[in-house]
């Protein structure tokens, strides 16, 4: 590994910006999350940037590397090729506030739209329900989910088409099968899915599979047993 | 004037961790209006990276637990200077909080007989900790913050608050400003109550993220109610220490629960060597039977290796510093080594410990099922917080709550891993069940204009300090890290404690001169400048009451006074704001415990 390496960061709003070049030193083990934080502490103070636990387990700095959505606190230095300028952008899908940060508002308004759990009365009388591990193995997969946000920001009816009206995009189509697969659910959400919540969007591109920093099967698990219904 | 949007709730909760939004649920469901405000997005609180469960007496794995055992175990682990009443309720209510969480839609692992599994962990005699393989954590706070959202809580989302508002001794609201803008909010409340979490970036090495700077501790302490117990700080045996980069991340303590060992560089296994009295009857002293207790053979006691956090921590500080460590400063914990015993290991870890595999494998290019980690304490949790009442949660100042770790009481002198997120469901809906009356059974508040005006100049005070040559807010909280770590960590001295002091008097003048660039939109250099006096506060608490407690307990470990003391278990440190400003250190009894309790415990002993 090189001693320094440049990234080449979108600094700015909403009302315009420009990249700037970074160069930072970097050591064995770093990842781009590290260098963004050198970066502040030493060169830019105010550079906004999200994040909490560093261990990909909150979903908070979902950003743009060179161009491919990811959490910067699980891209290694060692797998990217630093002899050119690393490019770090905001995700695009979502309005942007400043710097590598954007107003991912919408997705939180777009849940309070999906009709929450509602179980069915408890199977014992102490009021507790039986579910067998090979039961619920499914329903985890999907609960896994960190909501960085990075399915949302790849899916083309988001990021190109704009359908932010009429398409509730992966992470909460994960969300509804979550629900719709719990094994102590009642409540039908197959109407809305196909109205308000817009499923036929999905053309099953699996872009949102390929970047999910959990390795959910979105499409395959998730999207097309729900069209399916 | 201040320019600010003013918004009025019968209660404010801030913080939305697991304590901050089980208290706006409880708050919310009994009828009054209830905003939440926090510092970060909704669902990315500390609470997410919980991983090893939540402890409760279900009895579902192993039939002889109770509350009483749960109860006895928290008080032994903590040394005894817990609130035994809150240790009660605890012990008392979590089963509760536990299936409520089901019932609101959480999926736990499962008993083969269909049930909510539960796991070993250090310090609780029997499998008693309700888990989602290793995301417990993220399991429980979006069961919660999906309860919460749809259940008509306004939620004010990166959001800090700089201040508690107080009229006439009581609480009225605070003040504070959105993040991603840099504008003015005034809350405007009849309670609120504080779940900010921990202080754990006072310390260099810290499993916390940004947000863990002493605020709830802060504005407590400001606003004249007591903190209690800041003695006692967590350091967690298992963090990450190689690469460099990922060093405190946490290593969950269900590795050793699965069967994890621990070692030395010549493959020992030391934690057999020093096993504390008061464990010495439930502690296997061999190998063969500390294998049989993690596979639930219920005659086998529990391994070494699950001995409570605060002595399993002195023990690797103890391998490394004669000289017994792994190459990068540390130990190795090994889970690897259970394909001797078990049929398709492999498989089994990564089930188990989903999560600590990909950390592993992504971060540190190990690969657990088949090589050792190399780990070494970090800063995880304080057990001193605000003082509280048992029953109710309202600390000394009235209309002023608090919850989950900014909160002291249920843990003493040491916490066992498991009970922090029962804690946070117990004591969060207790919190907000008592706000909510609080705040029924109150009138409105009067919000003095003037106070928010200085409230106002102080959060941009910072922008106008034209000294180019004073260090950045970055770096002042540098020094001060590593200044705690070194001087105030896991093993401490009246002579560098008090080198601490003074190095605290020249951080705090350092922090009033750090300059801030840019401008009050997202900007991260401000809010670290803003943090710095919280972050001091804490550290002067914590420095204080460790002085204060001329003995050895739990976390709290003086090697100038190495013994446990028994007249020391008699109080808990309080420190509180006196009228000229300056920080006292007071001693304060512990009630006596009552005798059904003190028999429960002579019959667990």
């Amino acid at each position: 590994m090189p001693a320094s390496a440049t990234f080449r960061i979108r600094r700015g709003d909403a009302q315009g910006g420009r990249f700037v070049d970074y160069t930072t030193e970097v050591a064995e083990g770093m990842v781009v999350l590290d260098a963004v934080h050198r970066i502040q502490a030493e060169k830019a103070p105010d550079l906004a940037v999200r994040w909490n636990c560093k261990a990909g387990k909150c979903g908070s700095c979902s950003a743009e590397v060179n161009g491919v959505p990811k959490l910067m606190c699980m891209s290694r230095l060692s797998d990217l090729p630093l002899e050119k300028p690393i490019v770090l952008e905001p995700m695009k899908a979502f309005p942007l506030l400043k710097d590598l940060v954007t107003d991912v508002s919408w997705n939180f308004a777009v849940k309070k739209k999906v009709k929450p759990f509602k179980p069915r009365p408890p199977d014992a009388p102490d009021g507790t329900w039986r579910m067998a591990q090979s039961d619920v193995d499914r329903v985890q997969e999907f609960r896994k989910c960190i909501e960085c946000f990075l399915c949302q920001d790849v899916c083309h009816v988001l990021r190109d088409h704009r359908l932010y009206e009429g398409f509730i995009g992966p992470r909460f189509l994960v969300h509804v099968a979550a629900l719709e697969m719990h094994p102590l659910d009642v409540e039908d959400r197959l109407p809305s899915l196909r109205d308000a919540h817009g499923i036929g969007y999905c053309n099953i591109t699996k872009c949102c599979t390929k970047v999910c920093p959990e390795g959910i099967t979105i499409t395959d698990n998730a999207i097309i047993p729900l069209k399916e219904r | 004037m201040a320019d600010y949007e003013t918004h009025r709730h019968d209660v404010l909760v801030i913080g939305a961790g697991g304590a901050g939004l089980r208290a706006a649920i409880e708050a919310s469901a009994s009828g009054v209006s209830v905003g939440l405000v926090c510092k970060s997005l909704l669902g990315k609180a500390h609470t997410v990276m919980a991983e090893g469960g939540i402890a409760a007496a279900l009895a579902n794995v192993d039939d002889r637990d109770d509350w009483r055992v749960h109860f006895a175990d928290t008080m032994r682990g903590g040394q005894y200077v817990n609130n035994w009443r809150m240790a009660e309720l605890h012990a008392k209510e979590a089963p509760a909080r536990v299936r409520e969480l089901e019932a609101w839609g959480a999926v736990f692992d499962r008993t083969p007989d269909g049930r909510i599994l539960q796991r070993n962990f250090g310090g609780h005699r029997y499998p008693r900790l309700a888990h989602v393989g290793d995301r417990t954590g993220l399991e429980m706070i979006r069961t919660l913050q999906d309860r919460g959202v749809h259940q008509g809580i306004d939620v004010h989302m990166e959001c800090t608050v700089t201040r508690l508002l107080v009229d006439d001794g009581r609480v009225v609201g605070a003040f504070g400003f959105d993040r991603p803008r840099g504008r003015f909010k005034v809350f405007e409340a009849r309670a609120v109550v504080l779940a900010t979490g921990g202080i754990g970036r006072a310390y260099k090495i810290t499993s916390n993220s940004w947000e863990y700077t002493g605020d709830g501790h802060a504005l407590a302490y400001a606003a004249g109610a007591d903190l209690m117990d800041m003695e006692f700080v967590q350091f967690h045996p298992t963090g990450m220490i190689w690469p460099p980069s990922v060093q405190g991340i946490l290593v969950t303590e269900s590795v050793r629960g699965e069967g994890g060992i621990l070692t030395n560089k010549d493959g020992r296994r030391f934690m057999f060597e020093d096993i504390p009295e008061a464990y010495k009857g439930q502690t296997a002293d061999n190998e063969e039977e500390g294998w049989r207790y993690t596979q639930g053979d219920k005659a086998a006691r529990r391994p070494p290796e699950l001995l409570t956090r605060d002595h399993v921590s002195r023990c690797i500080v103890r391998e490394i510093k004669e000289g017994r460590g792994s190459p990068h400063g540390g130990v190795y914990l090994d889970i690897s080594w259970i394909k001797k015993r078990l049929p398709n290991a492999e498989e089994h870890i990564k089930r188990k410990l989903p999560s600590m595999y990909h950390q592993f494998k992504q971060l540190a290019d190990i690969d657990i099922t088949r090589e050792p980690m190399e780990v070494g304490p970090t800063t995880h949790y304080v057990m001193g917080g605000v003082r509280v009442d048992a029953e109710t949660q309202m600390s000394t100042v009235p209309g002023l709550f608090a919850a989950g770790e900014c909160a002291a009481g249920i843990n003493g002198a040491n916490r066992l891993g498991g009970n922090s997120l029962s804690d946070l469901l117990v004591f969060g809906r207790r919190a907000g069940e008592h706000a909510a009356r609080f705040a029924r059974e109150s009138g409105p508040g009067r919000i003095d204009p003037a106070r928010v005006d200085v409230a106002a100049r102080q959060a941009v005070e910072p922008f106008e300090r034209g000294d180019g040559h004073a260090d950045g807010p970055y770096r002042v909280q540098r020094d001060l890290q590593e200044m705690m770590q070194d001087l105030v960590g896991i093993v401490r001295t009246e002579s560098e404690m008090r080198r601490a002091l003074e190095g605290l008097q020249g951080l705090w003048e350092r922090s009033r001169r750090v300059p801030v660039d840019g401008n009050r939109e997202y900007n991260p250099g401000w809010h670290t400048a803003l943090d710095l006096p919280n972050l001091l506060t804490a550290s002067e608490a914590v420095t204080r009451s460790a002085l204060e407690r001329k003995e050895s307990r739990g976390a709290h470990f003086r090697e100038d006074f190495p013994d446990k003391d028994p007249a020391s278990a008699k109080f808990n440190v309080v420190v509180r704001k006196a009228a000229d400003g300056v920080m006292r250190v007071e001693r304060v009894p512990i009630p006596e415990m009552p005798p059904e309790l003190r028999q429960v415990i002579e019959e667990m002993k």
